[in-house]
């Protein structure tokens, strides 16, 4: 019952996650100016860094837990500096 | 399949269940809002429906799931969400300014 339970509500949850990744590539395909493509590019990140805990969950696998705290920080950087470009148009200044 | 999961009782494994379920369709949401919301200032709000509460909800099903089959507190998942709590404030902040840094520059060019 409760691996019933829980390998169902993982499976949903990692259908769920990918259909909005999905979506976000869509943004970022069609989103009509810069700024609506790096912003689908951050929350790709998003989905995808929760998609690898919920992975890593149904796996028991810790090093999932660790690619998710990578994409994370990665994301975070690319947002950052994309955005930066955007105001500025230059990375580093 | 992870192996661990028979030993966990049903008053652990349901509540991560609804958590973990919340959690995605909180994602899911987000990211229709993404698409269908119809200017960017609106859609910049979207996606942070799967940044709080989204990952909140997951990381605290995993936090229940592990220190159920390690029998003992393990809250390492907490550091993904205290660096995604910190991170998407800032890199919303940045990229709404440059969004209405280029909002007026167009306006400004397009102006006869």
């Amino acid at each position: 019952m409760t691996v019933l339970v829980l390998t169902v509500a993982l499976m949903a949850a990692q259908i769920a996650l990918g259909l909005a990744a999905c979506l976000a590539a869509w943004r970022m395909l069609i989103g009509p100016r810069a700024q609506d493509r790096v912003l689908a590019l951050d929350a790709l990140y998003a989905c995808v860094m929760l998609l690898f805990l919920v992975t890593g969950l149904r796996m028991g696998n810790d090093f999932f837990f660790e690619a998710a705290l990578v994409i994370g920080a990665m994301g975070f950087v690319a947002t950052v500096a994309a955005a930066k470009f955007l105001l500025r148009g230059e990375v580093i200044e | 399949m992870n192996p661990a999961f028979a030993d966990l009782p049903l008053w652990v494994s349901l509540p991560a269940a609804i958590l973990v379920l919340l959690g995605s369709l909180l994602t899911l949401t987000g990211a229709i809002g993404l698409v269908r919301l119809p200017t960017f200032l609106e859609r910049i709000h979207a996606p942070t429906l799967g940044t709080s509460w989204g990952a909140a909800s997951i990381i605290l099903a995993a936090i229940l799931v592990y220190s159920m089959v390690e029998g003992r507190l393990v809250i390492h998942a907490l550091v993904i969400g205290v660096f995604v709590t910190i991170t998407t404030p800032v890199t919303l902040l940045a990229l709404g300014r440059a969004a209405l840094r280029r909002d007026r520059a167009k306006a400004q060019a397009d102006d006869p």
